[in-house]
């Protein structure tokens, strides 16, 4: 599958959560299959923290880019691109085509760098809804995420309650916890105590808080693995023949999670980042309800698919749970699956049999 | 008869459904077609879920020895539990939380009192395996089984009324010595 992707540019100005206006603003996107003719095919893919609109398929010019869930998605896979006319998007805020940080303020002509906004979940949506406009696309056949897109899927069921006919949420949490908001906070205490960071203006000095980065990273990994999966993968085992009495790496564990800072440090933008780790922060669909999902959830049409993981402890199925009750109070058409899998957070990227099968089975059954 | 159209015809159009144990969901498909009924499942196994899924019936995997926490008092007129008690491990609390979760209870179970049974144990000495039973006594899913008696004596310790009984062999209803001669026991009981 060889994809182009695309960007749409809105003029209106967005209003966002926080009261901060964005005057305009462009969402990067892209689309695998055919809209058939009743528009009623549509299926958006909402990615998580460090992925993009690149889900599926690769480019003419980089055929080594492999879209980030293309196990998932595409001709013949659970999320059938010959039945399907999906969408894969990029949030705002985000560094990889959509409006964030990174991108020019039309105000000053220069990167917004520290000046973007904060956004929250609910303003990605809402940028979303404007994507759907674009296309034509009134009402979705379903809303799909894992992680922080599941964040995104939930929310389209209450922010367009009449434009979601389902919301596929995997490996999800209602709202942090504590533990989940200190991890994050740690990531952007590591970025931002980083020299290099210049309090977000570190565009124009030629700098990147790259050391900064490559914590935020290595933490992010720690929690994206169960201590099983960690262990079955990386062990005790050393990487030089003998332990080396110093610091320099001994583990298999340290060399991984090195490499994988370092990758990230070179393409992920640090303003990017800590506006991701707030969006999450902020997410709590029951704040204004007393803290009662339950009556968050009143305002939901759509019918759900809910999966957990058990071996995730970043999102546990406990906090699937929580979402699963909520709908079962509301009577809402509902199906949660607990994945026994031993991969932790990542299972939801990874390609499972129980899983797959049931995607497979449920986009089976959406009448089109 | 069969067991499912027994059930169908004790759940009133319309009404709410909870159906633990559910396998591949071909119950609460009957009783969605047959009675607009419409309810969730809950099943712990993998493949039968993801049938589930393909039959179109809201599952939700969960253990039922873990309870019933994810469903509200009331909130179902019914909760079925079909041929799976014996499979239980902690049957009183799972009695009481299906009539915390619902108006009344349906409950179905192989009776351990059948006559095959006993001869099977009495005579042959050995556990009963038959067309209700066919689990070897090492390979079985079933750790607790009881007769008609046994059931609604726990069902009299617990306060619990029993509303409705059927008793079934090879699908004919039996009213004679039904704790000998039937095979499957159907009760419906209310708190």
């Amino acid at each position: 599958m060889i994809i182009t992707p695309q960007k749409a540019r809105f003029t209106q100005p967005l209003k966002l959560k926080s009261g901060a206006v964005l005057p305009e603003f462009e969402v990067a996107y892209e689309t695998y299959g055919e809209l058939n003719a009743a528009r009623s095919n549509a299926v958006l893919v909402c990615h998580a923290l460090n992925a993009s609109h690149h889900v599926a398929g690769t480019y003419a010019n980089d055929p080594d880019n492999v879209g980030w869930w293309d196990n998932m998605v595409g001709p013949g896979k659970p999320l059938d691109t010959d039945r399907f006319f999906v969408i894969g998007n990029n949030y705002i805020g985000s560094c990889f085509g959509s409006t964030g940080p990174t991108s020019t303020n039309p105000a000053t002509g220069k990167p917004w760098g520290a000046d973007f906004p904060v956004v929250t979940v609910e303003d990605w949506v809402a940028a979303q809804a404007c994507l759907a406009d674009h296309l034509g696309i009134e009402r979705f056949a379903a809303v799909m995420g894992g992680s922080l897109g599941a964040m995104q899927s939930l929310q389209w069921a209450l922010s367009y309650p009449q434009r979601v006919r389902n919301s596929i949420v995997i490996a999800a949490t209602p709202r942090l916890s504590a533990q989940n908001i200190a991890f994050n906070e740690v990531a952007r205490q590591a970025i931002m105590t980083d020299p290099d960071f210049h309090g977000g203006h570190y565009y124009d000095k030629g700098v990147v808080p790259r050391r900064g980065l490559r914590i935020a990273r290595m933490i992010g990994h720690i929690t994206y693995l169960s201590d099983d999966a960690m262990m079955e993968k990386f062990g005790r085992v050393l990487r030089r023949v003998t332990p080396g009495f110093d610091f320099d790496v001994d583990f298999e564990i340290e060399s991984y999670l090195r490499h994988q800072g370092d990758k990230f440090s070179t393409y992920f933008d640090a303003n990017t980042y800590l506006r991701i780790t707030k969006a999450l922060d902020y997410y709590d669909p029951a704040a204004d309800y007393g803290g009662d999902l339950s009556k968050a959830f009143a305002r939901a049409q759509a019918d759900f698919l809910v999966i957990s993981f058990t071996s995730d402890w970043r999102f546990s199925s406990a906090r699937s749970r929580e979402i699963v009750r909520a709908l079962l109070d509301n009577r809402r058409v509902v199906s949660y699956l607990e994945i026994d899998a031993p991969q932790g957070h990542d299972a939801f990227l990874l390609d499972d049999a129980r899983y797959f099968g049931a995607l497979r089975a449920y986009f089976g059954n959406i009448a089109l | 008869m069969t067991e499912s159209e027994t059930i169908a015809r004790w759940v009133t159009p319309g009404a709410r459904v909870l159906d633990l144990g559910c396998g591949d969901g071909v119950l609460l498909k009957h009783l969605w077609q047959t009675r607009q009924a419409p309810g969730y499942g809950v099943e712990i196994d993998d493949a039968k879920v993801v049938e589930c899924i393909r039959n179109d019936v809201n599952v939700l995997q969960m253990d039922l020895e873990d309870g019933l926490a994810a469903f509200a008092d009331r909130s179902f007129d019914y909760v079925i539990l079909s041929e799976t008690l014996q499979a239980i491990h902690r049957q009183e609390p799972l009695m009481k939380e299906m009539l915390r979760v619902g108006r009344e209870a349906i409950v179905s179970f192989p009776n351990f009192g059948y006559w095959r049974a006993r001869i099977q144990i009495a005579f042959a000495g050995h556990m009963p395996v038959s067309k209700e039973l066919p689990y070897q006594w090492y390979d079985t899913p079933n750790v607790h089984h009881c007769t008609l008696v046994d059931f609604e004596a726990l069902c009299a310790k617990l306060g619990l009324r029993i509303l409705e009984r059927l008793v079934l062999t090879s699908g004919n209803a039996v009213t004679f010595l039904p704790n000998l001669l039937g095979s499957l026991a159907v009760y419906r009981v209310s708190a």
